[in-house]
């Protein structure tokens, strides 16, 4: 939690002013499943060596959701919102983080 | 005169052609959009190819989600016939109407020819082939790699569920050259070769394609009735 925090304190704009007691923020991190080719972060991967970084073995691919909730939003709609939409379970896993 | 729907969604690209092949094939082609949650009293629906909702997300991730595709997934699950080319074939995927996932080609390359394909089961758009024929339409697609694990391949292939297989290997690395897969009733199949363009020797490879076009006539049937009135 700590990590993911201060990452992301350094790049999250700050909260638009108003109202917006009870809102919190939710990052959803959604990776290609381990047994699924990745050709995208091989080619990623390569890159790098090219850098004269030899030391990288492998890179996966994902994608990183930032979300703002209200309080009506519970741990399993958020749960729901990432297993059905942010991420397909037939190929990706994902975590979801409630970081304020 | 059989009513067959083609949705159109914001980045469709295809829904033109497939309407024209299922005019070629003898029926009515009806548009079917996006936002609309009315499938038109149709009798079976072709999801077409293009990039639905720019594919955000995953390819036919939102347009799975979208207003028209709640009427199509419950109609499919009744016996309504429904194709699913291309992004369609990705969409019936999100859905949860095929089982899979279509990824990335293993190769990185949107793969734009044609292929050979052989036709392995016998279902409501396959009826106008025999099991074992080999058709030759275009595939274009860069995400046209099938996925599913070993359990999901393995009741596929039990089941008589593999449609269509590449003739070659296939070009963008679908797990045992699977290009295209039906429902367990057969009434629902996706693929992502297009047959839509290979209806006419002048605008594409052959004829091949109608095909699928014509099976889907003879097995147009009302919806069956609910179990309170069978007995």
């Amino acid at each position: 939690m700590t990590e993911v925090s201060e990452f992301h304190a350094t790049r999250v704009p700050p909260r638009r002013p108003g109202n917006l007691e009870g809102v919190a923020r939710v990052i959803v991190d959604v990776l290609p499943k381990a047994e699924i080719l990745d050709p995208q972060g091989q080619a990623v991967a390569r890159a790098m060596g090219r850098l004269g970084v030899g030391g990288v073995a492998d890179v996966r691919q994902g994608k990183h959701f930032e979300l703002e909730v209200d309080d009506t939003v519970g741990d399993a709609e958020l749960e729901h919102i990432a297993g059905t939409l942010l991420a397909n379970p037939v190929i990706e896993e994902w975590v979801v983080r409630r970081v304020q | 005169m059989s009513r067959i729907g083609v949705i159109t969604f914001p980045g469709t690209l295809d829904d033109v052609d497939a309407a024209r092949a299922v005019r070629y094939a003898g029926a009515e082609a009806v548009s079917l959009w996006h936002d609309d949650a009315d499938l038109r009293g149709v009798d079976a629906v072709v999801v077409p190819g293009g990039f639905s909702y720019g594919d955000y997300l995953r390819a036919g991730a939102i347009a799975a989600r979208s207003p028209v595709m709640g009427p199509v997934v419950e109609a499919g699950r009744a016996g309504m016939p429904v194709l699913g080319i291309c992004n369609g074939f990705q969409i019936l995927c999100e859905a949860g109407l095929l089982p899979g996932a279509l990824v990335r080609n293993h190769g990185l390359r949107f793969v734009c020819r044609e292929v050979g394909l052989r036709v392995e089961a016998d279902t409501a758009w396959t009826s106008a082939f025999t099991v074992g024929q080999q058709i030759t339409v275009p595939l274009k697609s860069g995400e046209g790699r099938y996925v599913a694990d070993d359990a999901t391949l393995d009741a596929l292939e039990a089941e008589g569920r593999v449609v269509f297989r590449y003739t070659e290997p296939a070009p963008n690395g679908a797990l045992r050259d699977i290009a295209g897969i039906s429902s367990a009733d057969g009434r629902v199949v996706g693929l992502m070769p297009h047959p839509e363009h290979a209806i006419d020797a002048l605008t594409g490879p052959g004829t091949d394609g109608l095909g699928l076009f014509t099976s889907v006539l003879s097995r147009i049937t009302a919806p069956p009735p609910p179990m309170a009135a069978r007995a």
